[in-house]
């Protein structure tokens, strides 16, 4: 069997080979992972199994339950101020990934451009690639990771479709206040570049209220927001997400979700509603225990000479490692085969990114403590006399 | 409440240093706030909690859960006839609650017997307890907050982007 032009051309993950040593390895403390170290509060994963006994196992309409739609609805009126219909403007996704992935099936043509700022989340290159789009990389590094007006204005000359906004970002951790993102907005306006925003840290922002980009003036008609309940409250497992925009964007993504997807799970479906129901509480204290641990993290690595901005945002710091004199992917592996710590490398997320690690603080305090005196430890050692 | 306490709850073994560095403060201002917080009697003691069910060579203890009825006093209420209760040694906890009773108190002893010894004869004689219900304690699920189980197993896979 011949696979596609197109999937062959698609990159493997550069460093899935140090992926797989890390999983191989025992009693490894790893800062590598994506997701809470939380489980999901339990009156979550009490609706969930409460759902199964009373026999809630069949498919929902394509939408999504009317139920979470409206919950959903309700919440971006009485968090952000944001009006959309449960009915036409909302869509149930599997995770945000999956509205990635419609949006942008929804949005490009063959050759469009897409502007991805870079360090970013692995999949936003392929999909853009998989639906024929030219995926146009923005390299933020030299302006402490952030998208600045200047770059932006720099890059919408050339005439791109879209943007591909994730802010508080994974990997960086870098976010953007209400100020900032207007001057972002007022540019994809004037150039009629369409915006899609990855907002799934959103709930994780520290030092100032994150702002959703639909709120901006004259945005909401220009944006496709997506989000979900994997990270605020810590339900990666259950897979659901939500998009919202106008009316006819979410109904031609919807047209591709009916025949790719159907629906999502209604027993997650379910949890998600008990979710907006009474996850509040848990969603403030995760949030809360997340910025002690941030400051804790980023503490210890600047003093170690790994220097790292303050992250304003979701559970990663991204701090240089140059000072070590390695590359991104060899401090990785050296560190976990000497000290069996596990952080990713800025590599994963952009070849730009070298010189940069990733290092997640969802872990417990203590396994962070333990951690980052490994990497002391390491960096000691490995000290040029 | 504020968040230097809430670290001290969670983990009372927490530094003046790493709460400093998880809070932006400076060292010096924790320690001023925790010895407050000491001196006020808002932080009254630090403990570990401990899973005695764990302890094979442990003296065995017994607890029990008993209902008081008390005859409240004139002035001073139920505040009195507590306070001569709470003072035995046998007595970990005592709370004055709503309902059908009046105290509930939280007993300790090495096995049955002396529990019961304790209730026959120190507590239920007193002058103003008119009456008293034991209930023995089986097992223990949660205490404190504090599942009381072995460690969880990390079930997340150990890197993921």
């Amino acid at each position: 069997m011949s696979v596609t032009r197109k999937v062959k051309k698609l990159q493997p993950s550069g460093i899935r080979e140090f992926f797989d040593l890390v999983l191989g390895m025992k009693d490894v403390i790893s800062l590598g992972v994506g997701e809470p170290d939380f489980v999901t509060p339990w009156q979550i994963r009490e609706a969930g199994i409460y759902s199964l006994e009373e026999g809630f196992t069949s498919y929902t309409s394509n939408k999504g339950l009317y139920k979470l739609r409206l919950g959903i609805a309700r919440y971006l009126k009485n968090r952000w101020g944001l009006e959309y219909s449960p009915e036409e403007e909302i869509l149930i996704t599997v995770g945000a990934s999956e509205g990635m992935d419609l949006a942008l099936r929804t949005l490009v043509n063959p050759k469009d451009k897409i502007l991805i700022p870079v360090p970013s989340y692995v999949s936003y290159g392929p999909l853009t690639e998989l639906v024929g789009g030219e995926p146009v990389y923005i390299d933020t590094t030299p302006y402490d990771f952030k998208l600045t007006p200047e770059l932006l204005e720099k890059y919408a000359a050339k005439k791109p479709k879209a943007l591909i906004l994730n802010y508080p970002s994974n990997p960086t951790g870098v976010s953007y206040t209400a100020r900032e993102l207007g001057e972002i907005n007022r540019i994809l306006l004037k150039y009629r570049i369409l915006c899609i925003t990855d907002e799934i840290y959103g709930e994780l922002t520290y030092d100032f209220e994150h702002t959703p980009f639909a709120t901006l003036k004259g945005a909401k008609d220009n944006t496709v927001y997506l989000d979900g309940f994997s990270k605020s409250y810590a339900m990666t497992g259950w897979r659901v997400g939500f998009a919202a925009g106008p009316r006819d964007i979410i109904s031609a993504m919807n047209k591709i979700h009916q025949y790719t997807i159907m629906c999502v799970s209604i027993t997650s479906q379910m949890a998600a509603c008990e979710a907006l129901e009474s996850g509040r509480r848990s969603v403030e204290e995760m949030k809360r225990e997340y910025r002690r641990r941030r400051g804790f993290v980023i503490a210890e690595l600047n003093r170690m000479g790994l220097e790292c901005h303050m992250p304003q945002g979701a559970f990663y710091a991204f701090p240089s490692i140059r000072s070590s004199g390695m590359s991104s992917i060899d401090f990785c592996q050296k560190l976990l085969k000497d000290q069996k710590v596990a952080v990713v490398p800025g590599t994963a997320f952009t070849p730009m990114a070298e010189g940069y690690v990733r290092i997640s603080y969802a872990s417990s305090t203590n396994s962070l403590k333990e951690a980052l005196n490994r990497i002391g430890v390491f960096l000691e050692k490995r000290r040029p006399v | 409440m504020d968040e230097i306490l809430e670290i001290l709850e969670k983990d009372g073994r927490t530094s003046f240093e790493d709460i400093a560095r998880m809070l932006k403060k400076k060292t010096a201002a924790v320690k001023a706030a925790v010895a407050r917080y000491q001196k006020e009697g808002v932080i009254l003691k630090y403990k570990a909690v401990i899973n005695k069910e764990l302890i094979r060579d442990a003296v065995s203890q017994v607890r029990a859960l008993i209902e008081v009825n008390i005859t409240p006093q004139k002035d001073v209420g139920f505040d009195r006839v507590a306070e001569r209760i709470y003072l035995f040694p046998e007595v970990s906890s005592c709370y004055l609650i709503s309902g059908t009773y009046d105290l509930l108190l939280i007993v300790e002893g090495r096995d049955l017997q002396a529990v019961s010894r304790f209730v026959a004869e120190k507590l239920a004689p007193l002058e103003n307890v008119k009456g008293t219900t034991t209930h023995f304690l089986l097992k223990k699920y949660k205490e404190d907050g504090v599942v009381l189980k072995h460690k969880e197993e990390n079930k997340r896979i150990a890197i993921s982007y």
